[in-house]
């Protein structure tokens, strides 16, 4: 068969298109491992384990905000006891001070847009560099 | 016997109606010809309040006592001073009388009366108009103290609530608004308040956010720090009738805005009792 040289390197060119998310991870020179973020300024504790927060953060503060701006709920009880305000800029902030050393590191890293400091006022503190 | 198809329409029908007859009857609450809540489902449940503020038109009719009004509203919220009034944003300012209360007026009223300039915000009404149309439920009637509430994570930019809105009390961001709010030094806005984005609604909250830690709306603070504005913005819980505000209501002779169209607003005016004479200093 005459088209049989062709086939073959429509195939093979395909195949490395497809394979495009595969190649460019191993080739890129990037450094894959996670961002080292700013530590809080308060040592005492986060309002939930790191863990928690790291993955429901977002769940937590949309939580918030209808408890505090619907329902007139201020404050929230941690499961470990401790009471805190439920405020962004109160509480969130007040470790958290640095958005750019913690929040946009780890958004950057993770590919997820952050939009909150479009209006929020977004805490450009000295970030505490572990 | 067995049952025609026209016969079988026919009780469907009857059945239809009859049913829908009698919804009423279970819920005396869905009376439908009550232009607004009257009786017992007028008076606030127990434990809830209704916010209201008493504009003293008089004591406003100084530029200053207006003028500090909205600067303590605008730096504690971040207004932008935009300066293109096609696209100002505001949530308390000044308006020309005639404008304000035009029930008020009439061809024979004193030009300088028409003229003078009085404060207006958001009338945080019983019934409002913009929650009615709000497609997301962005803008809401708190029942435990009756603001009306922006949440501008759901604010689509419909702008259906500032066409419903029979006070204009509303402003679109129309661009981004960061530019143009006033910063600090380090070019932080002066307050810790968001911000607002293009394309949301915004408007007067009571000052929400201080009420939640007990302290009044910041107009009515700044009032009454200026000399001889003292009481020129009254607030409180209407439905509490120890109140300061229920007590000017019952005290003076007040008036609130467009009364007829049964929105309720709970921004009360006591109008001058004299034709004001040093009016028109300018709109602050």
């Amino acid at each position: 068969m005459s088209d049989r040289p062709r086939i073959v390197a429509g195939l093979g060119l395909f195949l490395v298109l497809a394979a495009y998310p595969v190649w460019s991870a191993l080739a890129s020179t990037g450094d894959p491992s996670p961002p080292v973020l700013a530590r809080a300024q308060d040592s005492a504790g986060c309002v939930e384990d790191t863990l928690y927060m790291a993955a429901h953060h977002a769940d937590v503060l949309n939580a918030w905000r209808t408890s505090v701006v619907r329902d007139g709920e201020r404050f929230y009880t941690s499961t470990a006891g401790r009471q805190w305000e439920m405020s962004l800029t109160g509480t969130c902030l007040q470790c958290h001070d640095d958005s750019q050393a913690f929040c946009e590191r780890c958004h950057t890293y993770a590919q997820v847009e952050l939009t909150c400091w479009g209006c929020h006022v977004a805490p450009e503190g000295q970030g505490a560099e572990p | 016997m067995s049952a025609s198809r026209r016969r079988f329409l026919k009780e469907l029908g009857c059945i239809t109606l009859g049913a829908g007859a009698g919804i009423p009857l279970l819920d005396p609450d869905l009376t439908p010809w009550a232009p607004y809540p009257q009786g017992e489902g007028a008076d606030a449940a127990a434990g809830t309040r209704q916010w209201a503020m008493v504009v003293d038109t008089e004591k406003c009719l100084r530029p200053e006592v207006r003028a500090a009004c909205v600067e303590a509203c605008n730096r504690e919220h971040n207004v932008p001073r935009i300066p293109d009034a096609e696209e100002e944003v505001h949530w308390i300012w000044s308006e020309p009388y005639e404008h304000v209360l035009p029930d008020q007026v009439h061809a024979h009223t004193a030009p300088e009366l028409k003229d003078a300039p009085v404060l207006v915000l958001c009338n945080h009404c019983t019934e409002p108009a913009c929650v009615k149309v709000c497609p997301t439920g962005a803008t809401w009637k708190r029942e435990s103290d009756g603001i009306v509430m922006m949440d501008m994570h759901r604010c689509i930019g419909c702008r259906y609530c500032m066409a419903a809105c029979p006070y204009g009390s509303r402003s679109f961001n129309w661009r981004d608004p960061r530019p143009w709010v006033e910063t600090e030094a380090n070019g932080k806005p002066v307050s810790d308040y968001p911000t607002r984005t293009k394309g949301v609604v915004e408007k007067c909250t009571f000052c929400a956010e201080r009420l939640r830690t007990g302290r009044p709306p910041a107009c009515v603070e700044a009032a009454n720090l200026v000399p001889g504005g003292e009481g020129a913005l009254v607030f409180g819980d209407v439905s509490d009738p120890e109140s300061e505000v229920s007590r000017v209501l019952r005290e003076k002779n007040t008036v609130c805005r467009r009364v007829g169209l049964g929105t309720g607003p709970n921004v009360f005016y006591v109008v001058p009792t004299a034709v004001p004479t040093a009016a028109g200093e300018g709109r602050a």
